[in-house]
């Protein structure tokens, strides 16, 4: 059995990650997964949240939204509709984005498919907010 | 015989020409570079998503139902055609629109709409007895898509077929990118989605299964909830795919047929300046016999 788990984060439009790493969190629909060498298949939807990873005494964390994860035979394959790393993400944008989603939500007037997209959209900033704040530990 | 200067000015307009043809073809180039490796970016997560896809589809019975995968009548077809919207690309467009063609007749039992992708395809269906039932121009013109614009599309579509009951299927035509020089017109059924897929999966599974690595998945959540969250996903990214093939293809058949037209104006530039000189030295000699003679007349 290997070491470690060889951890790739994919979204439709390129692929922002290919490394062996030793711990893997991911947010699952249903909860925070844990992941560690030797895990048994797993597949699970995913929830917009922070996936995190640990190489040796590294550990880094990204943005992933919407999606699965499918874990075979230490492969985890996060296929995300949109991930971000923290350094990618630009606080000040974030900040007014949350700002907007959240304006539209307290006095919405629209069809359920605007609220769920505005609804993503406060998720996404908030987590990206999270992630620029204290990204550093 | 033409007259020195008329050749000297055909001369020039097709040097300009030239000039342009020569510019179209070096920004081609650089869209096909970008193009091309935006194909191979999303190559990853659609061969991910296929796998997880199969592998849950031998998971979920076959009574299993989802509006995206029950097939219905056999009556209205929607064809989604992806053209480019500017022309100056060789025969990109032309070939789309003759596929097109052949495909409306030889459904001709059946009505047939078309969801237009660029304007060359509108242009051409508006002017004839075909039903248009949505435009989208604009959309490749940049030489780039982005995936949530794909999404939209993919999303219209979809919706178009689950809430419409009247849409049966809905056909891709479009360009596939083999090489620089040559591409491929396919045409693919997206809606429904096909069960022969599946079929083909069990087998994957059961060839998996007679080999001692059969895999178990634990299932966070029902195989049936994640396969239909998936379904529409796989919808988005065969449409994304689609559109960045197109665009590949249309910068790599521009950047062909202008190399070429580079080429021709380049042999006619050649042409005309030999056909010009020997106009020249013909009237030179003519002086020449003039003066000659009329010195000899002197004498």
């Amino acid at each position: 059995m290997a070491e470690r788990l060889q951890l790739d984060v994919i979204t439709p439009e390129r692929q922002l990650l290919s490394e062996a790493v030793d711990f893997v969190a991911v947010p699952g629909a249903g909860g925070e997964l844990g992941i560690l060498p030797g895990h048994t298949p797993l597949i699970s939807q995913l929830r917009t949240g922070v996936l995190s990873y640990t190489q040796g005494t590294a550990s880094r964390r990204m943005l992933v939204s919407g999606g699965f994860v499918e874990v075979n035979a230490d492969r985890v394959s996060v296929l995300a509709d949109l991930a971000e790393f923290p350094e990618e993400i630009d606080a000040v944008r974030a900040r007014q984005e949350r700002d907007q989603a959240e304006k539209t939500l307290n006095a919405f007037t629209g069809s359920p498919d605007e609220f769920a997209a505005a609804s993503t959209q406060l998720e996404r900033s908030t987590i990206r907010l999270l992630l620029t704040t204290d990204g550093s530990r | 015989m033409a007259n020195l200067l008329d050749i000297r000015r055909r001369i020039k307009s097709v040097k300009n020409t030239q000039q342009i043809t020569k510019a179209m073809k070096m920004v081609s180039a650089a869209k096909l570079k970008r193009a091309q490796d935006r194909v191979v970016a999303a190559r990853p997560f659609a061969t991910k998503m296929t796998e997880v896809l199969t592998e849950l589809a031998s998971h979920t019975s076959e009574d299993f139902h989802h509006p995206m995968l029950d097939a219905r009548g056999d009556e209205r077809y929607l064809l989604v055609l992806i053209t480019a919207d500017k022309g100056l690309a060789g025969a990109f467009n032309a070939n789309l629109i003759k596929a097109a063609q052949s495909f409306i007749r030889d459904n001709a039992g059946k009505r047939v709409e078309l969801y237009a992708v660029g304007r060359k395809g509108r242009d051409f269906f508006r002017r004839r007895d075909v039903t248009i039932a949505e435009e989208n121009i604009g959309l490749t013109g940049k030489g780039r898509v982005d995936y949530a614009e794909a999404l939209e599309l993919a999303r219209d579509i979809t919706r178009r077929f689950t809430e419409d009951e009247g849409v049966d299927k809905v056909f891709l035509l479009y360009n596939e990118f083999r090489s620089v020089m040559s591409q491929r017109v396919v045409v693919e059924q997206i809606l429904p989605v096909s069960r022969v897929e599946e079929k083909s999966a069990d087998e994957v599974a059961a060839d998996a299964g007679g080999k001692a690595s059969f895999v178990e998945y634990i299932y966070e959540q029902p195989p049936a909830e994640i396969f239909s969250q998936l379904l529409p996903r796989l919808i988005e990214t065969q449409v994304y795919r689609a559109l960045l093939e197109s665009v590949a293809s249309e910068q790599g058949a521009r950047m062909t047929a202008m190399d070429s037209a580079s080429k021709n104006a380049g042999e006619l530039i050649q042409t005309l300046t030999l056909n010009m000189n020997r106009i020249r030295q013909a009237s030179i000699t003519r002086e020449i016999i003039e003066i000659v003679s009329g010195a000899k007349a002197a004498a």
